[in-house]
Order: C-alpha cells, then structure tokens, then sequence
C-alpha cells in the first residue's frame, strides 16, 4: 500500500543547505502522526506485550502475589469446561448476530433504493436506534422481554402465551442477537444502499432487455457488484460482535447459565469479578487469536470471492 | 432499481417497510411513554401503547437517587473531550499518512492499523494495572486518553487518510509556490476541504463515548464519577431487581438528546457516515 504521495521537491527552497524541503517534509510527518504512534505503543503494543507477560503468570490480588507459572494458564485454559460453553455461545452469537444483520441491512438497503415518495423519513427511521444510548436500548427491551412485558402483554392480546425470554436458554440467545441486530442495523444498510446507488443503472436496463428476471438480476449483478461491501461490513460486523458486553450485562448477565456468556463477558468476570487477573489476561490472549484468524481469514477470502472491476 | 413501480407493487413496499419499522421505533415510544406512566401501570394488560394517567414523580426520583446531573455532565464533557481530541489527532495523522512522504511511512501506517486488530477489550486487563499504577483508577482520564490516542482513534485516522488520498496534489503545489509551510497547509487548505470526513468522525466518536460501558464499570466506582450507561443500570430495588419506571425515565433523559440533534441534522450524519471512503 502506497501511503506517501510524490510530492516532495527535489531543490530546497530554504536558504539553510540542510533543511530541504524532503528534510522538512520528514520531520513535518513524524511530527503529525507523533501524538498517535505514541498512543498506539503506549495504549495498545506496551499493554499487548504485558496481557501476553500477564498469562505466563498466576496472579493473586488478595494475596499480592505475581508468580511465573509458563504455559500453566494455558493448560488451564485446555481443560477449562466452562471455556467450552462460551466458545459455543460466542460463535452462535456472532454467526447469528452476522447472518441477520447482513441479511436485514441488505433488504432494507434494497427497499430504501426504490424511488417512493417519502423514503427518506424510512431511511431515519430505520436508522434512529443507532444514535439511541445503547444502554438505553438495552434496557427498554430488557423491559419489554420481561415475563410479564410489552412483547408477551400483545402476544397474549392474540392469545399467545409468550415464554420468559430472558430466563430460558434458547430465547436469551436469540433475545441478545436481535436487540443487537435492530440496534446497530443501520449502519450497515446505509453502506449497502451507498453500494447499491453505486451500480450502473445500464446494467439492469441491458439485462431486463435479455429477459433476465429481477431475481437473477439481483444475483448476478447486484450481489457481484456490491460484494466488497459485504466483505467490509461482515468484517466490521464480525469483530464488532466479538465486543459486545453491555447488552448482555444488562440482558441475561451471561444466563441462564452460560448460554449467553460471550467470551469478552467471561473475561470481564475472571478478571473484574474473580480478581484472576492471570487467566484472565490469557483469555484476553485467546480473544485476541480469534479476532486476528477471523479478519485474516476474511481478508484471504477477498481474492476468491470478491468481484472487483478493472 | 426501477424508474416504475406499479400502484400497487407500491402498497405493498410501503406496507412491508411498515411493518418491519416496528421494532426499530416502537421500542423508543414504549421507553418515553412507559415512563411517564405511573408504577401501577407499565405492566398493565392489555398494554397501554398511549399512557391512560401520568405520573411525573418518577422524574424527580431519577435526580433524587443518584447525582444524575453530575453523571450526565461527566458522560458530556467526556464525549466533547474525546472527539474533539480525536478529530485533531486522527486527521494530522491521516494527512501525513495520505500525502507527507516521510521514511519509513508504510511501516508506520501498518504498525497504526494494528489497532483495529485489537480492541480495547483485549488489552482491558493491563490498561486497568497501568491506570491503577498512575493513580488514575475511578478518574476519567482512561475513559479520555485510551479513545483520543488508543485502538478506538486508528479507525479516524484510517478514515481521514482515506479522504485526504483523494485530494488533488495541485491544490497543495499551488500553496507552496505561495511559500505556505506544510503545517499551514494542513490547516487553511487540507483541513476545511476535509469537513465532511472529519463531521462523519465526530459522530461515530462521540456515539462510541457516549456509549461506552465496559470501561467505565472497570474504571469508576464511585457514583459522582459515573456515566449515564452505567448511571442508567444503577437504579435498583434493594433485592437488586430494576425500578423500571425510573430506569425508562433516566434512559428517556440519555436518549432523547442525541435522537432530537440527529432527526434535525440527519442528512448529514446519514450522507456523512455513507461518504467516508467506507465503500470497500
């Protein structure tokens, strides 16, 4: 990736033999980027180096102590039973979370394209709960799934007895997917239509002329066309589920159970509420592998699957 | 896709969009309407989709039992902090990324990207020993410095770079023949060019500190120091279960804010976080 441009001249201007304008322009550049290389070792490569320091270690806060244990943290985290569970309800909340988020963004993206009257007012409307406090999102809907809530009080209007969505395995699950799902929704509709206004009307003309139903329009020149779109939004949408921890918090607390315990909610508890800041940095470390393979992986997968024009 | 769209294939679009509009906007008016209503009444059956009386006690009692304005004022200033800080930070070191040719600049660039490999919650375990050994555990300094310099600021940066990429060299040769030094040039060429990137930064920085939530609950413990997120999970009975009238009624207080700025300004927002060289 080429980040420089060619715009440094040759010959200085300064009257001074030493600081040309390339010399200038040098230290021009270190000193813009300064204050955001040195956040980035000081916030994000030290404290990377010492989670990596911290697993090698069994670290007892009540009793202060700091002890070199090797891989001990890692066998540990081999024989762990729980660890299990939460990798379980990690991936079914992100393949969940990432499939009807991409799913919902693209048909609404589509919908919003059509020229109608008043689209605008469906486009805020569709994208309100992004701007919307997220812990206030959570707890509205936490309020609603409640046994005796908003959503069971018109269910039951119907006839319907809803079931305690929060408190049972299944629908805890599903509950934290979909108040995440309509909660951030938005975004990634707005970078599909982006995409969608971006793919050449003749296109379409040309293939409605062939007789090619919208059906096979849509698969053949619009998923192709907007597929480095999906890419982009899978990958954010996928990292961003890794991250998730207020609405789970404040939805189930991780229950009932573990089946909605996320990795990230099972680190928070080893390391803030059991104090085992040891494990808990080697969690951390595994949290870490598996946001790197998932965007390496995806990044590979760009060559085979996205279609990109030139 | 069509310039055409039949009477009634019309009906039926605008019916669909109806119906899936439900749980996108219902929840905001249970929220606001739920909590006007008095205690007796949020969980009445049939539910009351418009409040039957008020009861506007719960209000006052958001302010009674914590410092509600001391916490709003915290979550506010924070945010105002952080994207202030962000907006400077990121965008000289996206301008010098994009056209500042510098040595060793690619390598810089991918050390910075790093960031977004590694969120905070990653790195939350020694970042809490870090705060603790500074003496800075339950003050807002992580909640301020973490978002302006750490992992949270590389994807602004990432953007602005994006941005400035697209800017002609010539507007650039043309100032320095006017013996413009770089750093004029950022700031009365680059800079006011780059408005819509650096508006579309602004919002998703404050929306990712005003939401913050993880950190917080690490990072302060006494409730003056608190911000709304965590301020709105505190409003519990002695058993520990939820005052729902009065958790809706500071959650409407959080929300309503932002979701009245951004109905005015949603042009932007929408056209500016579509526009920041996200597009693959």
């Amino acid at each position: 990736m080429a980040v420089a441009r060619e715009n440094a001249h040759p010959e200085g201007r300064s009257s001074s033999p030493f600081w040309t304008i390339a010399r200038r322009d040098s230290l021009a550049g270190f000193l813009f980027i300064a204050p955001q290389l040195i956040g980035i070792i000081v916030f994000v490569l030290i404290p990377l180096g010492l989670v990596f320091w911290y697993s090698l270690h069994e670290w007892n806060v009540l009793a202060n102590t700091f002890t070199y244990t090797g891989a001990q943290n890692y066998r540990m985290l081999m024989e762990d039973e729980s660890l299990l569970d939460v990798l379980g309800a990690t991936a079914i909340f992100s393949a969940g979370l990432v499939i009807f988020n991409l799913s919902l963004a693209l048909l609404l993206a589509v919908l919003l394209n059509q020229k109608l009257a008043g689209i605008a007012i469906f486009r805020t409307l569709f994208f309100s709960p992004v701007v919307v406090s997220l812990v206030a999102w959570t707890i509205v809907w936490g309020f609603l799934l409640q046994k005796n809530g908003g959503i069971n009080g018109m269910l039951l209007t119907f006839g319907i007895e809803g079931p305690n969505w929060l408190r049972e395995e299944t629908t805890a699950m599903i509950s934290v997917i979909v108040v995440q799902v309509f909660k951030n929704v938005g975004l990634n509709m707005i970078l599909f239509l982006a995409a969608l206004q971006g793919v050449p009307k003749e296109l379409y003309e040309a293939a409605r002329i062939d007789g090619a139903p919208a059906f096979k329009q849509f698969r053949r020149i619009t998923l192709p066309l907007i597929s480095p779109t999906i890419l982009l939004t899978s990958i954010i949408t996928i990292v961003g589920s890794l991250q998730v921890f207020a609405q789970i918090a404040v939805l189930t607390q991780g229950g009932p159970g573990l089946s909605t315990t996320v990795l990230v909610y099972y680190l928070y508890q080893q390391a803030f509420q059991f104090h085992f800041f040891g494990y808990g940095s080697t969690l951390s470390i595994l949290l870490f592998a598996i946001v790197a393979i998932l965007t390496f992986a995806q990044w590979q997968m760009r060559k085979r699957i996205v279609f990109y024009e030139s | 896709m069509r310039a055409d769209i039949s009477p009634r294939a019309k009906v039926v679009l605008y019916g669909v969009m109806c119906v899936l509009l439900i749980p996108f906007v219902f929840p905001t008016w249970w929220m606001v309407t739920s909590s006007m209503k008095p205690i007796s009444d949020i969980f009445a059956f049939p539910p009351q989709l418009v409040p039957q009386s008020y009861d506007w006690t719960t209000y006052s009692k958001v302010f009674e039992l914590q410092p509600f304005v001391r916490q709003y004022w915290n979550s506010a200033y924070i945010a105002a902090v952080v994207t202030v800080g962000t907006m400077i930070i990121s965008s000289m070191a996206g301008y010098a990324f994009a056209r500042i040719r510098f040595p060793y600049a690619n390598a810089i660039f991918m050390i910075v990207l790093l960031g977004l490999l590694i969120p905070s919650e990653v790195t939350i375990v020694p970042l809490f020993q870090m705060f603790l050994k500074a003496g800075m555990v339950n003050t807002h300094w992580p909640l301020i410095l973490v978002p302006i310099f750490g992992a949270p600021s590389v994807f602004a940066t990432f953007v602005m770079r994006q941005f400035f990429v697209t800017l002609p060299a010539e507007l650039e040769e043309a100032a320095r023949v006017d013996g413009l030094g770089r750093f004029k040039i950022f700031t009365r060429i680059a800079l006011p060019l780059a408005k819509p990137a650096l508006a579309s930064v602004a919002i998703f920085t404050f929306l990712h500190s005003w939401n913050l939530f993880l950190e917080p609950i690490v990072f302060l413990s006494s409730a003056e120091m608190f911000t709304l997120p965590q301020a709105l999970t505190q409003y519990t009975d002695a058993y520990g279960g939820p005052m729902w009238n009065i958790q809706l009624a500071a959650a409407t207080l959080t929300a309503l804010p932002v979701l009245i700025v951004f109905i005015i300004a949603q042009k932007q927002f929408v056209e500016g976080l579509a526009h920041t060289g996200l597009k693959g």
